[in-house]
C-alpha cells in the first residue's frame, strides 16, 4: 500500500547490505524465536482464542444471512426472522470481542518480544570487548537493535496472527461452501488457481521491483548526504552545475524505478476487484440456473456471493504478507548472528573482583596482534611503580595506542602477561578494575545529556557538590558556571556545543571524579585557544600526581615532567628513562633532540629559545612525536 | 481536512496545504486523469451490488435464465470497467506523486548547493537530510494517498448514501443511522492517538539517541566500567517505548473492533428491518441484497475515514519544512552585473573587513592587509580567533558585515561566483571524499580533465606512485564505500584538486594532522609544489608555513594583533611568541622546521 515509497524508516542510508531476501520460511530461525514467544503464554493463548472467535463467526456470517432469507423472509416467519437477527448479533459481538482480544493481546505479545529482543542485544553488545567495535560500523549495529527487531515485531503483530487467520478463513470457506453445494463450490473457485497464478506472477516481479526501488533510493539519498556534507568543497570548486546533472541522472532512476513498481502495486487491487466479478458471474449463472432448477435457494445464492467476496481478501494479504515474512526471516537471521558473536574478552566464570589496588602495573613479555596476525606489540616489559607517570613517546604506529589499550584490558594480549598489583587482569572481574581506571582519550567522547551527567559519568552515584568540586580540579567551574544553565546545561551529540578543549576539561573533570588509581591519558593534538591551553596543563598537574598514569604525549611539558619517559618504535619499547637520561643515552630520543638543535642552529631564524623557556641542561629541544 | 490547526492557524495550514498543490500544476493533465478514473471506478463499483440486487429478485420471480445470464454479464462488464480504471487511477495518482517527489527532491539538492555556508553551519546535516527525504516522502504520500482517498472516500459514501436514499429511504436511515457513531469513534480515536503516536515517536528517538551515543561511545563505557548502568539506561528506555506503544495498540485494537461491529450490526439491523419489510412487501429480495452489499462495499471506505486525516497535519508540517529551504534566500547572491573579468596577478586586499554572525561585527573586526600576487601571508591564532573566517571571505562563502574583500582591485561582489571561485584554489582542513573513484576526487573541480593533467596534480601532490600500488590505480574507490585513505593520503588528494584548476590564487587551511615524518616532508614537498607562482593565504599550523611566509597576521579574537615575518616577531614577547611556543615549537620543529635537517639527520628513519 505503501506505493513505491521511499525504502521507508530508518536505515535507508545504511541499508545496502541488508536488501538480501532469503527463504520465507527458516526453521532454525523460527525455533529460535519461539522461547521469545513462550513467556508470554498467556497472552498468546488468548490472542490465538480471539483469532479462531474472529475468523470462524466471520466465516459463519453469510450462513446465517442465507438461512435468514430461505427460513424466515421467504418463508414470511417473523418470530424466526427476530430469532434468526438475534443470532446474529450474537456472531457480531463474538466477532467484534474475537478480534479485539486478538489485535490486542497479539500486539502485547509483539512488542513485549520487542522489547526483551531488543534489550537483549543490547545486553549483549555492551559485553562485546573493543575489537568488535574496530570491525563494526555502528549504523549497522544501531539497524540490528532498531529496525531489524521492529521487522519482527511487526510481522508478529500482522503478519503472522494474520496470515493464520487468513489461511483460516480460506480453509473454512472452501469446507462451507463444498459442504452448502459442492457443484457451485467448485465452479465459483474455479478462478481461484488463474488467482493463484497471477499472485505468484506479479509477487516475483513486485520484489524485483521494490529492490530496485530501494536501491534506488539509497543511491539518491548517499548523493544527497554527501552533497550535503561535502557542500564546502563543492561550492570552492563550482561543481554546482555538474553535481545538479549528475543528481537529476539519479533521480530519474529513482522516479522509473517508483513508476514501474508503481505499474505493479496498481495491479494488485484490479486484478482482484476483477477476479471477483468474475467469480460473481459465475456464482449468478450458474447458481441461478440450479436456482430455476429448485436445487439451490436464493438465500445460499446470496449467502456464496458473500463468500466468494470475502474469499479473495485473505489471498490477496497473504500475497502482501510474504515480502514482510522474508524480511522478518532476514532479520531474524541477522539478529541471531549478532547475539551468537562471542565477546572476545570476556569474565573467566571464577574471575575475581579485584580488591582496592596500589597501581602497579607491570608488563611481562607482552605481544599483541589484533585479528590479522600482524604484530602490534612485541615482547614488551614494563614495570610501573605506583604513582608513577610514565610518558609515552613513539611516532605513529609505534603501538602506543595499543600498549595503553591492554591496560584498560580493552583487548586481551597474545602473549605474555600483563599485571595489577601482580594479579593478572584476565583473572579479575573488569568491572572491578575499570572502576580504579580512568581514561582521558584524545577526542573526548560526551553524551547528549547536561554537563552535571557527563562528569558523574565517571562515579554514577557522586553528589553535586563531588561534581563540582571535580570540575574546579578540571578549571571548569567558572566555565560552566557562565553557561545559561550551569551544571544544568544539555549538551548537545557529542558536545558539540562545547569547544574542543572545554570537551578535554570535561573529559578531565570526569577522571577526577572517578579518581581511579591507574590513569591513562592521550594528549589532544587539537589547537587549543591560550586560555584553555593553561587550563588543560593546570588540570593535569592536579590530575597526574598519586596515581599511576600512562600519557601518550604530545607535549613538551608533559614528557619532562613524566618520571619515565617510555620510547616506542614499531611495537617495541627501544628506550626508558627521564629525558636527561635519554638525551645522555644518545639513542633515538637524543637524536630527535639533536636535528632540532641542529636546525635551529642552521636556520637562524630561531635564536636563544632558551629566553622563552626554562631550557632543561641539555640546551636543546625536545620533540614530541607528531601525533 | 478541516482539522483544528496545530500550532500556527488554520489560514496558515491551509495557505501551505494550498501551496503544497502547486507542486500538482504540471502534472494537471494526469490528475485530472486520475480524478476522472476515480469517478468512474467509484460509479461501476456501486454498479454492481444494485445488478446482482436485480439477479436476486429476478430469481426470486423464477424469470429465464438469459435474463440471469445478461444481469451476469452486465456484472462483469462492470467488475472489468471497475477493475481498468481503478487501476488507472491508482498508477497515475502514484505517477504524479512521484513525478512531484522528483521535482521536489531535484529543487532541495540545488537550493542545498546554492546556500551559502552560513546556512550550512547553522543547519546539521542529518536534519537537512531528513527534509530532503522523511519530508519529501510524506508530501508524496499526500498526494498519492490522501488527495485521491480524501475524494475517493467522499464520492463513494455520498453515491451511496443517494443510492440508497433513493431504493428505500427507510432502510437507508437505518443502515446509515451507524455512520455517525463511526464518525464519533473515528475522529476521537485519531484525536486520541496523535498525542501517543508523537509520544512513540520521541521515545524511539530517545532509545536511538540512548542507542548510537552508547555504541559510539563505546571506549569510554568500558573505560569507566559503565556498561551495566548503561544497560539500565536503556532497558528503562526500552519499556517505556514498550508502554506507550501497548497503549497506542490497546486504543487501536479496541478501535478496529468497534467499527468492524458497528458495520456488521448494521448488517443485522438491515437483516432485522429489512427482511421484515420483505415480508411486508414494501422492498424486494433483491434491494436487502443490494443493501447487503453497498454495506461491504462502503465497509473498506469506512475505515478509511480513521486514518484519512492522518497523513495531512504531518504533511503539513512536511510542507512547512521544506518551503523554509526552498524559500531560504542564499546571503550570498551574484549580482545581475557581475563582472567576468579574469583574475590575472592575483592581489588580494582586505579593507576594513568586519563580520559576524546574524548581522554583528564580533568574529573579525576592522581587518585590513594587502598580499601582493606571489605572496605567500600566514595567518595564526588560537582556535575561534577567526582564520578560517577570514580565508573564507575571499571565494564569498560569506559575505562581510563591513568593509570589502577586494581582488585585483574589484570588489569580489562584483564578481560572478563561478568565475571567482574558479581563480581559487582552496585545500581545507577536513579533506572530504566522494564516494568515487579517486580520479574523479582529484579531477573533482574538473570533471572532463585528461588522464595526464589528473596524474600530473598527483605527481605534484607526491600521490602518483602510492596511487600506482593500488589494485586498481587511479579507479580505486574512496569514500563511504571505497577503501580508506590515511590522514597523510587524503590531504595530499586535497592538495592535488586545486592543482587541476590552476588557480591564480591559493588558500590553504593548514591542517596538523596525524602523520609520520616520512609522509610530512612529502605533504610539505607537495605543498611548496603548489605554492608556486601563486598568492597564497594560509591558515597555519606548521612552522615552515610560517617560515616561508612573506607576512604572518596573528590573530587575536577577530583582531589582526601583531604582523610581520617570523624573525621579526619572534624578536619580543607577545601573541605570537606565546602561540609559537605553545602550537608550533613544541609539535612540529623537530620534523620539519627544516627540511633539510630531517633529510640530513633522519636518513635512516623509515
Amino acid at each position: 500500500m505503501m506505493g513505491g515509497g521511499g525504502g521507508g524508516g530508518y536505515g535507508q542510508y545504511d541499508g545496502w547490505d541488508d536488501e538480501n531476501l532469503g527463504a520465507v520460511y527458516d526453521r532454525s530461525i523460527l525455533v529460535r524465536l519461539i522461547p521469545y514467544i513462550g513467556q508470554f503464554k498467556l497472552w498468546a493463548t488468548i490472542a490465538v482464542i480471539g483469532m479462531l472467535a474472529a475468523t470462524f463467526s466471520s466465516v459463519a456470517m453469510p450462513l446465517f444471512i442465507g438461512l435468514t432469507v430461505d427460513t424466515a423472509i421467504a418463508t414470511g416467519n417473523t418470530t424466526r426472522l427476530v430469532w434468526m437477527a438475534g443470532l446474529f448479533f450474537g456472531l457480531v459481538v463474538i466477532n467484534a470481542i474475537g478480534l479485539w482480544l486478538q489485535s490486542r493481546y497479539m500486539a502485547k505479545v509483539a512488542h513485549a518480544m520487542l522489547v526483551n529482543i531488543r534489550t537483549q542485544l543490547f545486553g549483549h553488545l555492551q559485553k562485546q570487548s573493543l575489537g568488535f567495535y574496530d570491525k563494526q560500523q555502528v549504523g549497522r549495529l544501531m539497524s540490528r537493535v532498531v529496525s531489524d527487531v521492529e521487522q519482527i515485531q511487526q510481522v508478529m503483530t500482522g503478519g503472522v496472527i494474520g496470515t493464520i487467520s487468513d489461511v483460516l478463513t480460506l480453509v473454512g470457506i472452501v469446507v462451507i461452501m463444498l459442504v452448502m453445494d459442492w457443484s457451485l463450490a467448485v465452479v465459483t473457485l474455479s478462478v481461484v488457481p488463474a488467482l493463484i497464478v497471477i499472485s505468484i506472477f506479479w509477487q516475483r516481479r513486485a520484489r524485483v521491483a521494490f529492490l530496485r526501488v530501494r536501491r534506488a533510493i539509497s543511491v539518491v539519498n548517499g548523493s544527497l548526504q554527501e552533497n550535503v556534507s561535502g557542500v564546502r568543497v563543492v561550492q570552492s570548486m563550482n561543481r554546482e552545475d555538474e553535481n545538479m546533472r549528475r543528481f537529476d541522472n539519479i533521480n530519474h532512476d529513482h522516479l522509473d524505478a517508483n513508476l514501474r513498481a508503481s505499474r505493479l502495486t496498481a495491479g494488485m487491487f484490479p486484478a482482484v476487484e476483477i477476479m471477483v466479478g468474475i467469480s460473481m458471474a459465475i456464482v449468478i449463472i450458474y447458481g441461478g440456473w440450479q436456482v430455476l432448477q429448485g436445487a439451490l435457494t436464493v438465500g445460499f445464492l446470496v449467502a456464496f456471493t458473500l463468500w466468494v467476496q470475502r474469499f479473495f481478501d485473505p489471498i490477496r494479504n497473504i500475497t502482501m504478507q510474504y515480502t514482510e515474512l522474508q524480511r522478518a526471516m532476514a532479520s531474524g537471521q541477522r539478529i541471531f548472528e549478532l547475539l551468537d558473536t562471542q565477546p572476545q574478552v570476556a569474565d573467566k566464570d571464577d574471575a575475581q573482583p579485584i580488591p582496592p589496588i596500589t597501581g602497579r602495573v607491570t608488563f611481562e613479555n607482552v605481544s599483541f596482534s589484533y585479528a590479522d596476525d600482524i604484530p602490534v606489540l612485541r615482547n614488551v616489559s614494563l614495570d610501573a611503580e605506583p604513582g608513577e607517570t610514565i610518558a609515552l613517546v613513539g611516532e605513529t604506529g609505534a603501538g602506543k595506542t595499543t600498549f595503553v589499550s591492554l591496560i584498560a584490558r580493552f583487548y586481551d594480549v597474545t602473549r605474555g602477561r600483563l599485571t595489577i598489583d601482580g594479579l593478572d587482569v584476565r583473572d579479575v572481574q573488569h568491572e572491578s578494575l575499570a572502576h580504579q581506571m580512568g581514561i582521558v582519550p584524545q577526542e573526548p567522547f560526551l553524551f547528549s545529556d547536561t554537563i552535571e551527567a557527563n562528569i558523574r559519568f565517571g562515579k554514577p552515584d557522586a553528589t553535586r557538590a563531588e561534581v563540582e568540586a571535580a570540575a574546579r580540579g578540571a578549571g571548569l567551574h567558572e566555565i560552566i558556571m557562565h553557561m545559561d544553565n550551569g551544571y544544568d546545561t544539555e549538551l548537545q551529540e557529542r558536545g558539540a556545543n562545547l569547544s574542543v578543549g572545554h570537551r578535554q576539561l570535561v573529559s578531565f573533570a570526569r577522571a577526577i571524579l572517578a579518581d581511579p588509581r591507574i590513569l591513562i591519558l592521550d594528549e589532544a593534538t587539537a589547537n587549543i585557544d591560550t586560555r584553555t591551553e593553561a587550563r588543560i596543563q593546570d588540570a593535569l598537574r592536579r590530575l597526574l600526581p598519586g596515581r599511576t598514569s600512562f600519557v601518550i604525549a604530545h607535549r613538551l611539558s608533559t614528557i619532562r615532567e613524566a618520571s619515565r619517559i617510555v620510547v616506542m618504535d614499531n611495537g617495541s619499547i627501544v628506550e626508558i628513562g627521564t629525558h636527561n637520561q635519554l638525551l645522555a643515552n644518545d639513542g633515538i630520543y637524543a637524536r630527535l633532540n639533536a636535528i632540532s638543535y641542529g636546525a635551529e642552529a642552521t636556520n637562524g631564524h630561531i635564536t636563544a629559545p632558551s629566553a622563552a623557556l626554562p631550557a632543561p641542561a641539555g640546551g636543546a629541544e625536545d620533540s614530541a612525536e607528531d601525533k | 481536512m478541516n482539522r483544528p490547526a496545530q500550532k500556527s492557524g488554520v489560514w496558515y495550514n491551509v495557505r501551505i496545504f494550498l501551496r503544497l498543490q502547486t507542486f500538482l500544476l504540471p502534472y494537471w493533465r494526469r490528475a485530472t486523469l486520475t480524478y476522472v478514473l476515480l469517478f468512474i471506478s467509484s460509479a461501476s463499483a456501486l454498479v454492481i451490488p444494485w445488478l446482482f440486487g436485480r439477479a436476486v429478485d429476478r430469481l426470486v420471480e423464477q424469470a429465464s435464465l438469459g435474463i440471469i445470464l445478461t444481469v451476469a454479464g452486465w456484472i462483469l462488464v462492470a467488475a472489468i470497467i471497475r477493475g481498468a480504471t481503478s487501476y488507472g487511477q491508482s498508477y497515475f495518482s502514484q505517477a504524479v506523486s512521484q513525478l512531484v517527489a522528483y521535482d521536489l527532491r531535484n529543487t532541495m539538492y540545488d537550493r542545498f548547493q546554492r546556500q551559502s555556508f552560513s546556512f550550512f553551519d547553522t543547519s546539521r546535516t542529518a536534519e537537512l537530510m531528513s527534509r530532503a527525504t522523511a519530508d519529501v516522502e510524506s508530501v508524496r504520500m499526500l498526494i498519492s494517498f490522501a488527495l485521491v482517498r480524501i475524494v475517493q472516500v467522499a464520492v463513494m459514501l455520498l453515491m451511496v448514501t443517494v443510492v440508497l436514499l433513493q431504493s428505500n429511504w427507510q432502510l437507508a436511515l437505518v443502515t446509515l443511522a451507524v455512520l455517525p457513531f463511526i464518525a464519533y469513534r473515528t475522529t476521537r480515536t485519531s484525536r486520541r492517538l496523535r498525542p501517543v503516536w508523537l509520544a512513540v515517536q520521541q521515545e524511539m528517538a530517545a532509545l536511538s539517541t540512548v542507542l548510537q551515543e552508547s555504541l559510539s561511545g563505546m571506549r569510554v563505557v568500558k573505560a569507566f566500567g559503565r556498561e551495566k548502568e548503561e544497560t539500565e539506561r536503556f532497558n528503562k528506555q526500552a519499556y517505556t517505548l514498550y508502554e506507550r506503544n501497548v497503549t497506542a495498540n490497546d486504543e487501536q485494537a479496541l478501535n478496529t473492533a468497534l467499527m468492524t461491529f458497528s458495520v456488521y450490526f448494521a448488517a443485522g439491523i438491515q437483516l432485522l428491518y429489512g427482511g421484515y419489510m420483505v415480508m411486508q412487501g414494501e422492498l424486494t429480495p433483491g434491494d436487502l441484497t443490494a443493501f447487503l452489499f453497498y454495506l461491504l462495499t462502503i465497509t473498506v471506505y469506512i475505515r478509511m475515514i480513521g486514518w484519512l486525516g492522518n497523513p495531512l497535519s504531518p504533511a503539513v508540517a512536511s510542507g512547512e519544512r521544506i518551503f523554509e529551504i526552498l524559500d531560504a534566500r542564499p546571503e550570498v547572491r551574484e549580482k545581475q552585473d557581475a563582472t567576468d573579468n579574469a583574475v590575472v596577478a592575483g592581489q588580494i586586499a582586505f579593507n576594513n573587513v568586519s563580520f559576524g554572525y546574524g548581522g554583528r561585527d564580533d568574529v573579525l573586526q576592522d581587518v585590513t592587509f594587502v598580499a601582493e600576487p606571489g605572496q605567500v601571508i600566514a595567518v595564526v591564532g588560537a582556535t575561534g580567533s577567526g582564520k578560517t573566517t577570514l580565508v573564507s571571505l575571499i571565494p564569498r562563502f560569506y559575505d562581510p558585515t563591513r568593509g570589502a574583500v577586494v581582488i585585483d582591485r574589484v570588489d569580489v561582489r562584483n564578481m560572478t561566483l563561478d568565475h571567482l571561485r574558479s581563480s581559487i584554489g582552496l585545500v581545507q582542513q577536513d579533506v572530504f571524499l566522494f564516494s568515487a573513484t579517486i580520479r574523479d576526487n582529484i579531477a573533482y573541480g574538473v570533471p572532463e580533465a585528461p588522464e595526464e593533467e589528473i596524474i600530473a596534480a598527483a605527481s605534484a601532490a607526491r600521490l602518483d606512485s602510492f596511487i600506482r600500488s593500488l589494485p586498481d590505480q587511479y579507479d580505486t574507490w574512496v569514500g563511504e564505500r571505497g577503501i580508506n585513505l590515511s590522514g597523510g593520503q587524503r590531504q595530499r588528494l586535497a592538495i592535488a584538486r586545486p592543482l587541476l584548476l590552476d588557480p591564480r590564487i591559493l588558500i590553504l587551511d593548514d591542517s596538523l594532522s596525524s602523520v609520520d615524518a616520512e609522509t610530512e616532508r612529502s605533504i610539505q614537498q607537495a605543498l611548496d609544489r603548489v605554492m608556486e607562482g601563486r598568492t597564497t593565504i594560509v591558515v597555519a599550523q606548521r612552522l615552515a608555513s610560517v617560515l616561508r611566509a612573506d607576512q604572518i597576521l596573528v590573530l587575536d579574537e577577530g583582531r589582526i594583533v601583531q604582523r610581520g615575518t617570523h624573525a621579526e616577531l619572534i624578536a619580543y614577547p607577545g601573541h605570537y611568541r606565546q602561540i609559537y611556543e605553545l602550537q608550533l615549537r613544541h609539535q612540529e620543529e623537530a620534523f620539519e622546521a627544516a627540511p633539510e635537517g630531517i633529510t640530513a639527520g633522519g636518513g635512516s628513519r623509515p
